[in-house]
């Protein structure tokens, strides 16, 4: 799993638990991956495999219930997990930026949208006061919005909501970020809308040689748009493979039911195959590979530890004993 | 600025619905009106001759038209107390009652939406905590109570407040020329800061001891207020887009928190315009409120109605205010109307 | 919610919040004293002493004497029932009619839900305690006027949480099935609706009643209502409150206290209530 060379974005051996009332949640363990420059890295998983978690952390922005047992996020070099606040404040939105999901709620409901991308220009750059509508605009036109001076006045309520994310990576955009994490971008958006979006996204980091880490649970999104996946699985990364690879050869049991739960244009409703079984409860014991419980691979070497990172060709790794 | 035309038309309905009211009301008067205002001395001639003067004899909506007409031109009626037009006599107090009203408004919202900011941006803390008991134990005094302990405490315990017998001690000082009517307005107008002192130094233990009732509720929204905007998803875009910790707590969550503060406030007015008639009670305050009470206390109808009429009508205009700074703040609500 | 969830709910919410099991010890001691008041209170609360006028709080008068010498003690308890009682009738009766109103303007909708829903604005338009007032005054000054004032001031927050609850209610699976079944409109509100919302709705009789309480006392304070020499929490602070700057404490505190705790473990018991209800809305 060693780059050649520096990746933009590096995390290594990531642990990282929530302290709730209602025990300890073990939300990543022992997580491994880089981004290199210009490259689309998709996260792919289901729904609380960690995969949003491991996102905030990158940009050091966890909950406050969280706390990190141990392993680094490296971005540039800076430790993102132990630098200063403001040096994190000065890096986030300026070199590392972040677009989500429902992008409607995560504009400012009473501020004209023109304004936000402004507040992000104002803080990061060294716009003068009377260039900042006009750079905001910029940002606007850049993402192809029609008509952007008058966009620019408008509020997030008066906009669809492929509109709104369009404004979301004008804004992330804005300062001309080496990373940018979109996570789950495409979730609420019809699905012409979402080819777009992720077209616009695509297009946006091949122009600027920004990386992205997009984070998703449609292998068939990540598929159709990254140069690499990665597929977490309870908290554990548990393959890793460029995506022609990974597709065509999966090596991980769990990658390869997730492949079979794909709805891809040759398949019909019927050949999907749901996976069995649920995410384990990340709050209790949990045994060396935590998709034991649901593998019909399994057998009793899986139970120790640690679990090992099986080699299948120079890109791709996958974390099991028994790989297909 | 059309919506403010909207707001305003908007307020009619409640006007007429605060007439009709009182209409009824003064329906309700025990006995019959004709023989009340007669006098003791009346025979049925004098008093069927009261009646047609005062139109009972006629029918509801043509009383009612008469009533809404009379009370559009001012014609409140005479108090049978004071002896003068219950218009004059709500003119002259009002004043007061305002004043203290707008102190006990400006204390509130000093305290409680710091208060509620700090709260939020701490939960579970010892601040957190502190709003919280101060929040409960606010809501549980009743507004004459806090008062009167205020006075024990301040006023008979240790000596620090001045005697809470009215708005000036006229002893030492003389009213300033009216202007306006509120005493401190008045003072400054006139530069007679001594004046001014002495009658901000009489408002304090009352506006305290009314804006603590309506404390209570301010903090709570904004607390909660508060929380839901730090938790939404635009606070978690603009910490990823790395905007500082101020812009973000108050230009980004303050200013959505004040949604539901400004929503809460028109509660808060009816709280003050109600606890003013107490606290007025309390510290022998020549306001409105007073002059209800010696009303109602010696069956004066037309001022008690006056009164009622007045608190109603100010209630409205203030809750218009609420409309359209809710307005200001919140573009969804300009675009709705 | 099963039974078994309701009790581990109840266990959580008085095992978490221990402020709610006092308020409720509180609240049964505050009842009783409303109903035995006479009987446990150690003093005629009538009887006048010439000798023993304005006594600080002793031993022989634990909460000290008013300016008739008079036991202030004896005089708070045997209050507890009109002060009490003035606000739970207060505010069963608003909560009974409010429900009736609320539920009939949300599931009929239309010009019922119109004209309800304009009489409540209506009562909103107001300053509800200026309100009060006005209502006494018309009607005169009574007890049974203040507690009908009180029932109109609280009358519109019932009714309006009726109202939305109801037509949420509405459209729900369970009322439609009933419907379908060939149910009236007023056996499918009646029997399925409104059982549905009583659990919300006592909360905020739960959550009124300490206002209810505020508002009779305050009318009481300002001499509407109850007379002298009634006992009564309000209408003995108020005759306290001469003796302040005379420095006898007692005569306004005591009865205030009591005033302030009733109203304190009745917001105290609404909290618990609708934690217990509805988790989620925990704040």
């Amino acid at each position: 799993m060693k780059a050649p060379a520096t990746p933009l974005l590096s995390i290594e051996d990531l642990s990282l638990v929530f302290r709730t009332r209602h025990g300890t949640v073990r939300a990543l363990e022992n997580v491994d991956l880089t981004v290199e420059r210009g490259e689309i890295v998709g996260v792919v998983g289901e729904s609380g495999s960690g995969k949003s978690v491991m996102a905030y952390a990158a940009l050091g922005l966890q909950d406050a219930a969280a706390q990190v047992l141990g392993g680094r996020i490296l971005f540039e070099g800076l430790d993102m997990l132990a630098a200063a606040p403001d040096v994190l404040a000065a890096t986030r939105g300026r070199e590392i930026a972040m677009i989500f999901q429902s992008p409607r709620t995560a504009l400012n409901p009473i501020r004209k949208v023109g304004h936000q991308i402004a507040d992000v220009l104002l803080e990061h750059t060294a716009v003068r006061r009377s260039d900042l509508r006009q750079r905001a605009i910029e940002a606007l036109a850049r993402v192809r919005i029609p008509d952007p001076e008058r966009r620019y006045e408008a509020y997030p309520f008066e906009l669809s909501g492929g509109m709104c994310q369009r404004v979301m990576i004008a804004m992330a955009l804005a300062c001309s970020p080496s990373l940018l994490i979109a996570d789950e971008p495409t979730t609420g958006l019809d699905v012409t809308t979402q080819a777009v979006i992720m077209d616009l996204v695509r297009e946006m980091s091949r122009e600027a040689r920004m990386s992205t880490l997009l984070i998703t649970h449609d292998l068939g999104l990540a598929g159709e748009y990254c140069d690499r996946i990665a597929v977490m699985h309870a908290g554990h990364i548990v393959e890793v493979a460029p995506t022609v690879e990974l597709l065509q050869r999966p090596a991980h049991p769990y990658t390869r039911q997730l492949l079979a739960s794909t709805p891809t244009p040759r398949s019909s409703i019927d050949q999907l195959v749901s996976i069995p079984g649920q995410l384990p409860d990340l709050r209790s014991d949990l045994p060396a590979c935590r998709f034991s419980a649901r593998c019909e691979r399994h057998v009793s070497a899986c139970d120790e530890r640690p679990l090992p990172w099986t080699v299948i060709s120079p890109q791709h790794a996958v974390r099991c004993r028994v790989p297909l | 600025m059309h919506f403010f035309w909207k707001r305003l038309l908007g307020t009619i309905p409640s006007l007429i619905g605060v007439v009709l009211v009182t209409f009824v009301l003064s329906h309700a008067l025990p006995g019959d009106p004709a023989a009340f205002f007669a006098g003791p001395a009346a025979n049925a001639e004098s008093i069927a001759e009261v009646r047609a003067k005062l139109g009972l004899d006629r029918s509801l909506p043509v009383q009612f038209f008469h009533y809404a007409d009379d009370l559009r031109r001012g014609q409140l009626g005479n108090s049978l107390t004071t002896g003068q037009p219950v218009l004059n006599d709500l003119i002259e107090r009002l004043p007061a009652s305002l004043e203290l009203t707008f102190f006990a408004l400006l204390f509130a919202v000093a305290v409680a939406i710091p208060l509620g900011v700090w709260a939020a941006t701490r939960p579970d803390s010892m601040v957190d905590h502190a709003c919280r008991a101060l929040v409960s134990i606010g809501a549980a005094f009743p507004t004459f109570f806090i008062g009167l302990l205020f006075v024990y405490l301040f006023y008979f315990l240790f000596d620090i407040a001045p005697q809470p017998l009215g708005r000036l001690n006229e002893i030492m000082y003389t009213a300033p020329p009216r202007i306006t009517g509120a005493y401190t307005v008045d003072s400054i107008l006139a530069g007679e800061w001594s004046v001014l002192r002495a009658s901000l130094a009489q408002l304090v233990l009352p506006s305290v001891s009314l804006g603590m009732f309506a404390l209570a509720p301010i903090a709570r929204i904004t607390r909660a207020a508060m929380l839901q905007a730090l938790g939404s998803d635009f606070i978690r875009t603009a910490r990823a887009s790395g905007l500082p910790a101020r812009k973000i707590l108050f230009s980004y969550a303050l200013r959505n928190a004040m949604l539901p503060v400004t929503n809460v406030l028109g509660m808060v007015f009816s709280f003050l315009l109600g606890g003013s008639v107490l606290i007025e009670q309390v510290y022998g305050w020549q306001g409105v409120g007073a002059y209800a009470v010696n009303a109602v206390i010696s069956s004066d109808y037309a001022a008690v109605q006056g009164f009622v009429l007045a608190m109603a009508l100010l209630y409205v205009l203030l809750n218009l205010v609420i409309d359209l700074i809710a307005t200001a703040i919140d573009p969804r609500v300009r675009f709705e109307s | 919610m099963t039974f078994a969830g309701f009790a581990r709910n109840a266990a959580y919410a008085f095992g978490e919040n221990r402020l709610t099991l006092v308020s409720v010890v509180i609240l049964a001691a505050l009842v009783l004293c409303a109903i035995f008041g006479p009987l446990i209170a150690p003093y005629d609360p009538l009887m006048t002493d010439g000798t023993a006028r304005l006594v600080p709080p002793s031993a022989a008068h634990p909460f000290g004497t008013d300016a008739l010498g008079r036991d202030i003690l004896s005089r708070v308890i045997v209050a507890a029932r009109l002060d009490l009682g003035m606000a739970v009738i207060a505010a069963l009766l608003s909560f009974a009619v409010g429900l009736a109103l609320g539920a009939i303007a949300g599931y009929f909708g239309g010009w019922p839900d119109r004209i309800i829903s304009r009489v409540m604005d209506t009562i909103m338009a107001f300053p509800l305690f200026v309100l009060a007032m006005g209502i006494v005054a018309a009607l005169g000054n009574s007890v049974l006027n203040v507690i009908i004032a009180t029932v109109v001031i609280n009358l519109p927050f019932y009714c309006r949480f009726a109202r939305a609850e109801v037509n949420v209610r509405r459209e729900q699976g369970f009322v439609e099935a009933a419907r379908m079944g060939g149910n009236g409109a007023m056996p499918v509100l009646v029997n399925h609706i409104v059982p549905n919302i009583l659990p919300p709705m006592m909360v905020q009789v739960s959550l009124n009643m300490g206002w209810a309480i505020l508002n009779a006392a305050g009318l009481s304070f300002i001499g509407l209502g109850v007379r002298p020499p009634t006992p009564e929490w309000g209408i003995m602070v108020s005759e306290g409150a001469s003796f302040i700057i005379s420095g006898e404490w007692w005569t306004f505190v005591f009865p205030g206290a009591a005033l302030v705790l009733a109203v304190f473990c009745f917001n105290l018991l609404g909290d618990g209530l609708r934690d217990l209800l509805d988790p989620k809305r925990r704040v």
